[in-house]
């Protein structure tokens, strides 16, 4: 069972063998990619998981609930989009903290503000785009975005639904067990 | 830089929590891996996958096809490439800016950009194990729609 898990990235090698094969600067190219893409994974990714075991380990459900749970407000919102702003590392580095936060009670909205702000309102990203693109490119964006993250995580929680959430819950649930 | 001092507050962390109780300590490393390993097939393919995509795609080409002038093609073709390509930020950027140079147009690299980050086709395998498919589709969705209106809006303003 464990090793059939493992027959899409082998799969995945073979494709990319054959092209290395078929044209070896290509091939050489998609691996120097891959290998960036696999550095930036373990820069922060590995740490994370760690992180979460502790988070859950120590942090009492209770102490989580009172600050990012259902009766969480203003604070709770502005808490979720400082933890996401703060984060590093690609997206999905986000998916299993939020599997953790709803594991802990943290409101579905604030989740879902959490993972918007980890997607685009990085903070150590945000120096590197104001570098590469321009100050008024980089802020003008994130102008936008604050906004657009909000409203995004409302609709979402309005359209998806009670009986879904709670689906969502427990799957994320069982996931950071 | 940043996964240097994640690594180091991680480690510092483990470190009093290793001197308050090494049975809990040990049961958060269990945790961690067992959660890590939970996802690293997926990763592993990803990761592959995307470095051969972008291996194809050659960027003078690209540069030319997002053009100032590239209308609804391009805008069709930088969310294409931003949503499925999954690109590290501090290659992102640096890329967008010499598109730029290259005469890329300004809603076009906003919309590449902003759909790179927000909407993830490569990683919806990921992110379906611990949202489900619903909201996983869901999110994207709204994320790839929010991505035009933030492009279009970048455009009338910094053009």
């Amino acid at each position: 069972m464990k090793a059939k898990r493992y027959v899409f990235p082998l799969a995945m090698a073979t494709v990319v063998s054959a092209v290395f094969a078929a044209d070896n600067q290509v091939g050489r190219n998609a691996l120097s990619i891959t290998g960036s893409s696999f550095l930036e994974m373990l820069s922060v990714i590995p740490p994370i998981f760690i992180l979460l075991g502790l988070l859950d380990v120590w942090i009492p459900r209770e102490k989580i609930i009172s600050h990012l749970g259902e009766e969480s407000g203003i604070k709770g919102i502005v808490l979720s989009f400082l933890l996401g702003a703060a984060a590093a590392g690609p997206l999905y580095g986000a998916f299993p903290i939020a599997a953790v936060f709803m594991k802990k009670g943290v409101k579905f909205s604030n989740v879902l503000i959490f993972i918007g702000a980890w997607s685009t309102t990085k903070i150590p990203m945000f120096m590197f785009e104001m570098g590469s693109l321009g100050v008024g490119f980089a802020v003008l964006r994130l102008a936008i975005n604050i906004p657009g993250i909000l409203l995004m995580a409302i609709v979402l929680e309005k359209t998806i639904g009670k009986e879904s959430i709670e689906a969502i819950y427990a799957q994320a649930t069982n996931m950071s067990e | 830089m940043y996964g240097i001092v994640v690594y180091f507050i991680t480690g510092l962390l483990l470190v009093f929590s290793l001197i308050a109780s090494r049975k809990k300590t040990l049961m958060a490393l269990k945790k961690a891996w067992r959660s890590f390993e939970r996802i690293l097939p997926e990763l592993i393919a990803i990761l592959l996958f995307v470095g051969l995509l972008i291996a194809l795609l050659n960027p003078e080409t690209i540069s030319q096809l997002l053009g100032e002038s590239s209308g609804v093609w391009g805008l069709l073709i930088a969310s294409a490439v931003g949503s499925i390509t999954l690109i590290p930020g501090f290659v992102a950027f640096p890329t967008a800016a010499m598109l730029l140079d290259n005469g890329a147009g300004i809603t076009q690299i906003a919309l590449f950009i902003s759909t790179l980050m927000m909407v993830g086709v490569v990683t919806f395998p990921v992110e379906k194990k611990y949202f489900g498919t619903r909201l996983t589709v869901l999110r994207n969705t709204m994320a790839f729609g929010f991505s035009f209106i933030v492009a279009e809006l970048m455009g009338m303003i910094l053009r």
